[in-house]
């Protein structure tokens, strides 16, 4: 979107000039698209009756955003040079929060209220941690991570908890019902978080002292940017999406498991590094995380569907990851 | 910091100060002004003062509480308590960078205070960043401005840098004319320069000089800071020269020879005064 006004605005004029310098500043997300486009490809290839057919696409639609809804702000932590990986136990705890209100009062606006509340909560106590006290995220939000889940595990003793008394209600056909009988509501769930982001990121000034705090986070201060608030935001923001993440994926399985969340961690987390942001802080984009989102997720139903086992899921994943952010660095290197 | 032994020259210095012929309040006053870190005692007593449309020249070493003395002004550090910041007459509590950009004080960091990998607009708009009436990033404007400063301000011709070119593919005097820009964009009054001669070529140090000269020409304030008299002799109307966190001594430039400065200044490295000679002040 930003490019556009510029090559209009450009001394230089559109046309390939224009489109040039759209592909550097884009050099990592085009190649994220690309390595999408490709595996695709070799997906329709090797099992065209599956790719071919929309219901694997309707699985992905169904799967992805379990994890895409907490990649989505994650990738501002990133930007913001932070990282959170207390999100899984985040995911448990919103959850767990709703399915035991829900229990014992039967009330849905409770529950909602009760699983909200439990992810503002994660995100502060991340909060006052890393923005107020200065502690590094990497070692905080492992610390909060166990602490969370901990609390969890001890207040349901392991057990978990039915969500069928859901189903049938307006508040499941939203959260997890089937639009139009086709698409799943957790993909438009997706798609307006990833709209919200990109807006927040790139037309908001949270996002622009967002790049700036990632960037330089002195010259943020000088420049009089409330580093803390803006940060303590980000980890709200974080903790309330995995609560809500959390809350979808037990929903489509009618269940919440204590351990909910576990295994999204690497995924969620390659993810965002596959979509082109910079583990360095200051630069990313939300598009580039929601099109890697994709291809994490179609990786492994691919691979079954290619007439590969299971096994090769993570040997695949591996060197995905590996080779496109090697491909990232050096096309930016090459292009800047 | 303190050197166990030495008088108190500085003390004595500020008492014997000539009062200044201003008859309207100081654009700026600090009174009594200390900072530690720590154990360290950055600023000790500090008195400093600004007069509307005046330069003032800071000179001192490293680690002579020059920078500590611009973030206090700037509301970056908080001062220790005991001390009194007066701007325009009245005296400010609690000043924070936000507080001091409204009041009209603006800082040209050494390069640093750029972020690299954001373009030229985000920079000039850092922390300030325009919006549209329904609260979002106004984009255009803040494109079509950063593109008429930097032909009318920065001089910049080269079609190669447009308003979203990374700052980090640009030369250091170039850096240097975002960071001055983006301080006179938004009605300085005051204008702190940290140390804006470093690292420049013989040419982009005029550049930054003339700049200065152009703050007195536009009746606005200075402070500019250097460790390099031959900088700041030139331009600034007084100096105030700091050693080991106190004013060492201050000069009008009216009534001191660049000649007379240097030999002081190079006493002041010795002794930590000006107090050596009888004729202590300028």
């Amino acid at each position: 979107m930003v490019t556009h006004t510029e090559a209009r605005h450009g001394p230089a004029g559109g046309g390939w000039v224009g489109l040039a310098r759209y592909g550097r500043r884009h050099a990592t997300q085009l190649a994220t698209i690309a390595v999408g486009l490709v595996i695709w490809l070799i997906f329709v290839a090797g099992a065209p009756r599956t790719f071919l057919s929309p219901n694997i696409y309707q699985a992905f639609m169904s799967t992805t955003p379990f994890f895409a809804l907490v990649a989505l702000p994650l990738t501002m932590v990133v930007i913001a040079g932070e990282i959170d990986l207390s999100f899984p136990a985040v995911m448990s705890l919103g959850t767990g929060a709703f399915s035991f209100t829900l229990l014992y009062t039967n009330s849905l606006i409770l529950a909602s209220a009760a699983c909200a509340l439990a992810g503002i909560l994660a995100g502060l106590v991340n909060g006052a941690i890393v923005a107020g006290l200065g502690i590094p995220s990497l070692v905080a939000t492992i610390g909060t991570q166990f602490f969370w889940r901990g609390v969890v595990l001890v207040g349901t003793g392991g057990s978990g908890v039915s969500l069928v008394p859901t189903r049938g209600t307006a508040f499941y056909s939203a959260m997890v019902g089937r639009v139009g009988g086709a698409v799943p509501a957790q993909m438009l769930w997706t798609v307006f978080a990833a709209l919200l982001m990109a807006l927040l990121l790139n037309r908001h000034r949270f996002g622009a002292h967002v790049y700036l705090i990632g960037d330089n986070i002195e010259s943020a201060r000088l420049m009089g940017i409330n580093v803390r608030q803006r940060k303590t935001a980000l980890f709200v923001l974080m903790a309330v999406a995995a609560a809500f993440a959390g809350l979808i994926a037990s929903l489509e399985v009618t269940y919440y498991w204590p351990t909910l969340g576990d295994g999204y961690l690497l995924t969620t987390i390659a993810s965002v590094f596959l979509g082109g942001t910079s583990v360095f802080g200051g630069t990313g984009t939300i598009a580039g995380t929601l099109v890697a989102c994709f291809i994490i997720g179609a990786i492994n139903a691919g691979v079954v569907a290619i007439g590969l086992t299971g096994f090769w899921t993570q040997l695949i994943y591996g060197l995905i990851i590996v080779s496109s952010v090697t491909l990232q660095t050096v096309l930016s290197r090459r292009l800047t | 910091m303190t050197r166990p032994g030495a008088p108190p020259a500085g003390r004595d210095a500020r008492k014997q100060r000539e009062p200044d012929a201003v008859d309207a309040p100081d654009l700026l006053r600090l009174t009594g002004i200390s900072k530690t870190f720590g154990e360290v005692q950055a600023l000790q007593g500090v008195d400093f003062r600004v007069g509307r449309n005046e330069i003032v020249g800071v000179l001192g070493d490293n680690g002579a509480g020059k920078s500590t003395l611009i973030k206090i002004i700037t509301g970056y550090h908080r001062p220790d308590r005991g001390g009194e910041i007066v701007i325009d007459g009245r005296r400010v509590a609690d000043l924070t960078v936000a507080r001091a950009r409204a009041l009209g004080i603006e800082t040209v960091y050494q390069e640093k205070a750029l972020a690299d990998k954001q373009s030229l607009w985000r920079n000039i708009f850092m922390g300030r960043e325009l919006v549209t009436a329904l609260g979002l990033l106004d984009l255009g404007r803040m494109r079509r401005e950063t593109r008429r400063l930097m032909s009318e301000e920065m001089g910049f011709t080269s079609a190669a840098v447009t308003p979203d070119t990374a700052v980090r593919t640009m030369s250091g005097g170039e850096r240097q004319g975002v960071a001055i820009v983006r301080a006179l964009y938004f009605q300085a009054r005051l204008i702190i320069l940290d140390e804006p001669t470093m690292g420049l070529s013989v040419s982009e140090t005029q550049k930054a000089l003339d700049f200065v000269r152009g703050i007195k020409r536009a009746g606005k304030a200075c402070i500019f800071i250097d460790h390099n008299v031959f900088h700041v002799y030139p331009v600034a109307d007084r100096i105030v020269v700091l050693d080991r966190g106190r004013v060492a001594g201050e000069f009008r430039k009216a009534g001191v020879t660049l000649e007379e400065l240097t030999r002081r200044l190079q006493q002041v490295a010795q002794t930590g005064s000006l107090d050596g000679t009888p004729a202590a002040q300028g």
